[in-house]
């Protein structure tokens, strides 16, 4: 029965509680959830949406923390105009340049003294998977990573083993420190909500021991990865960088793709690391994944086998990625993917 | 400078393996299985080993929580150039509850008692993929993190370190004493050679039963199923781009 549901792009939640039919309701306690908010000065970034969406499941009263070097303002009113967001805390202090996990976790750690909260969200992005488990012992308690499922105030259920195996557990700690799987939880309406603004009181944040020096990111135009419709991924098949860019930019330009890699495009150097779909790379559920040349290890399957539809090219019939893909061509990419942009 | 350094290995499923999920859903198959180090620690060894090789560390110690099977990839880590073990005995029940907070936490009070500087881990272990040991570690310790790195260099007495994030890359310094976590991309793990290998049995290994250490070994969370996740079949082969162009119109996606 899993199947279909599957199909129709319902979310895990959905599918494992009609699967296990394991939740009769979610308890309400005069706590509250902190979701903690991922931004760049600027905006506030999306998979946030999708721990807010996570962290009403745990609790009905959301607020979410918003720390900066500054824009903290304009980010707090992105904040407070979430669906389902009740109160905003903030704080500005250029301690915050960079947001290191040593300077933020005083902060956090004052948040949660003022708010009691019996759950601390974040997405788990490399901000949340950074952060978190820091807050997490710095609380004497565990962390619970990558959520797919909120299943009771205390039970969750995240994968392990790359995906191949599905742990529900439940936590027994007071508070329950969570990064949550973006692509596991709807975004929440970035409209509708109106949460009141509080300034936050902070310690002193400067970390004594790290300093932010900078960040290289890569400009793109392109969706961002883990948030785009369709995702178009290139593996080794490729044979190297320049072919890469050659075949694969056309056919996501002409879709609105965003371009994801294996771990093995990655490795000989055909595309940077934050393109990198897989266990240990990204984790992507978009409406249509086309793979180009690539197998489908175990680990590569781990960051997209959840995307809608699946279209593997490959010429390799027996390659495992044509054991997931809906749609299966066994073809000369080089021949295969030129001819699909002319036609598409 | 003349380091100590602390690297956490982990024995597991080989990278390369099929799991089974046990037909009661208490957990997954382990028995007869190949393990091996976990892919992540090998490069945490390897990075240790090379700033040794750069006159930059003393001495390497491996340590690995679990039963007595643990000792092999302790001994992985020695053939490569660790120089002496420590493998903290845990009784071999259920692994998902003895969990990262208390590796965290045994990591800690060894890096107390051996006098650590540097603590190197991976960035996660391929079973239950947490990603959270070094960052426990780092917080118990209230020393300063590097996770997710991609290289490492020591500078000024500092450590810098570039930063695999989402979008790109980033560049911190942290000052010692500090843990960092390695990412796939932090070097490329040398093959341990017949001669290290048979070397690596001369090397010792302390065994300490973890209820020497002290900690709070209490249980922090309760496995209620380990499941299959809902299956995914192929949907079959399609014959030619135009077919291929034809399914994707049918199905709304173009």
């Amino acid at each position: 029965m899993l199947r279909p549901l599957l199909r129709q792009g319902c979310k895990w939640g959905q599918i494992l509680k009609q699967g296990n039919n394991l939740v009769s309701g979610v308890g309400r306690r005069q706590m509250s959830a902190l979701v903690i908010a991922e931004h760049n000065n600027e905006t506030l970034n999306p998979i946030t949406l999708n721990a807010v969406t996570a962290a009403t499941q745990c609790d009905a009263d959301v607020h979410v923390l918003v720390l900066g070097e500054s824009g903290v303002s304009s980010v707090a009113e992105q904040a407070a105009a979430v669906s389902g967001v009740a109160k905003v805390l903030a704080a500005e202090d250029p301690a915050f340049q960079g947001f290191l996990p040593e300077s933020l976790q005083p902060a956090i750690i004052a948040a949660q003294n003022g708010g009691n909260y019996g759950h601390i969200l974040a997405g788990a992005s490399s901000f949340g998977k950074s952060l978190l488990p820091r807050i997490a012992a710095s609380l004497d308690v565990s962390a619970i990573s990558d959520i797919i499922a909120v299943m009771g105030e205390d039970t969750f259920t995240r994968l392990i083993y790359a995906g191949n195996a599905v742990l529900t557990l439940k936590s027994l700690d007071p508070v329950k420190v969570i990064t949550v799987r973006g692509t596991a939880f709807h975004a929440a309406p970035s409209s509708g909500g109106s949460a009141s603004i509080e300034s936050l009181d902070i310690p002193d944040c400067r970390s004594s021991t790290s300093e932010f020096v900078n960040q290289e990111l890569i400009a793109s135009d392109r969706p961002e990865l883990a948030a785009a419709k369709i995702v178009v991924a290139g593996g080794r098949g490729l044979k190297d960088a320049e072919n890469f860019s050659k075949i694969m930019e056309p056919l996501a330009d002409k879709l609105g793709a965003a371009i994801g890699a294996s771990r093995a495009a990655v490795d000989a150097g055909f595309c940077p690391n934050d393109m990198q779909i897989g266990q240990t790379g990204k984790i992507v559920a978009p409406e249509l994944y086309i793979a180009v040349g690539i197998s489908g290890a175990i680990q590569h399957l781990a960051g997209m086998k959840d995307s809608k539809t699946i279209v593997a090219i490959n010429k390799d019939p027996e390659a495992p990625i044509f054991q997931v893909a809906d749609y299966g061509l066994v073809a000369d990419l080089f021949k295969a993917v030129p001819e699909l942009v002319e036609k598409l | 400078m003349s380091l100590r350094v602390l690297v956490g290995v982990k024995r597991v499923i080989d990278y390369a393996v099929k799991i089974r999920v046990k037909p009661d859903k208490s957990g997954v198959v382990v028995d007869g299985v190949k393990h091996s180090l976990n892919p992540f620690d090998e490069i945490a060894v390897e990075e240790a080993v090379r700033l040794k090789e750069q006159k930059l560390v003393q001495e390497i110690i491996a340590i690995s929580c679990g039963p007595i099977q643990s000792q092999e990839s302790i001994r992985t880590a020695l053939a490569m150039g660790a120089d002496r073990g420590i493998h903290v005995e845990i009784p071999p029940e259920n692994p998902f509850t003895f969990q990262p907070l208390h590796v965290a936490k045994v990591l800690a009070k060894i890096v107390e008692k051996e006098k650590i500087d540097l603590v190197v881990l991976g960035k996660q272990a391929i079973d239950d993929d947490s990603n959270q040991t070094a960052q426990m570690t780092a917080a118990l310790l209230k020393w300063p993190q590097g996770a997710f790195a991609s290289k490492v260099q020591v500078e000024d007495g500092k450590l810098k370190i570039l930063r695999e994030i989402d979008g790109g890359l980033e560049t911190v310094t942290v000052k010692l004493p500090a843990v960092i976590s390695a990412d796939l991309r932090l070097n490329e793990p040398r093959y341990a050679t017949l001669p290290n290998i048979m070397k690596a049995k001369k090397k010792k290994i302390d065994k300490i039963p973890v209820n020497d250490l002290g900690i709070d070994l209490k249980a922090r969370m309760q496995v209620l199923s380990i499941a299959d996740p809902p299956e995914r079949k192929g949907g079959g082969k399609v014959e030619d781009v135009d077919q291929l162009v034809g399914k994707l119109k049918e199905a709304g996606h173009l």
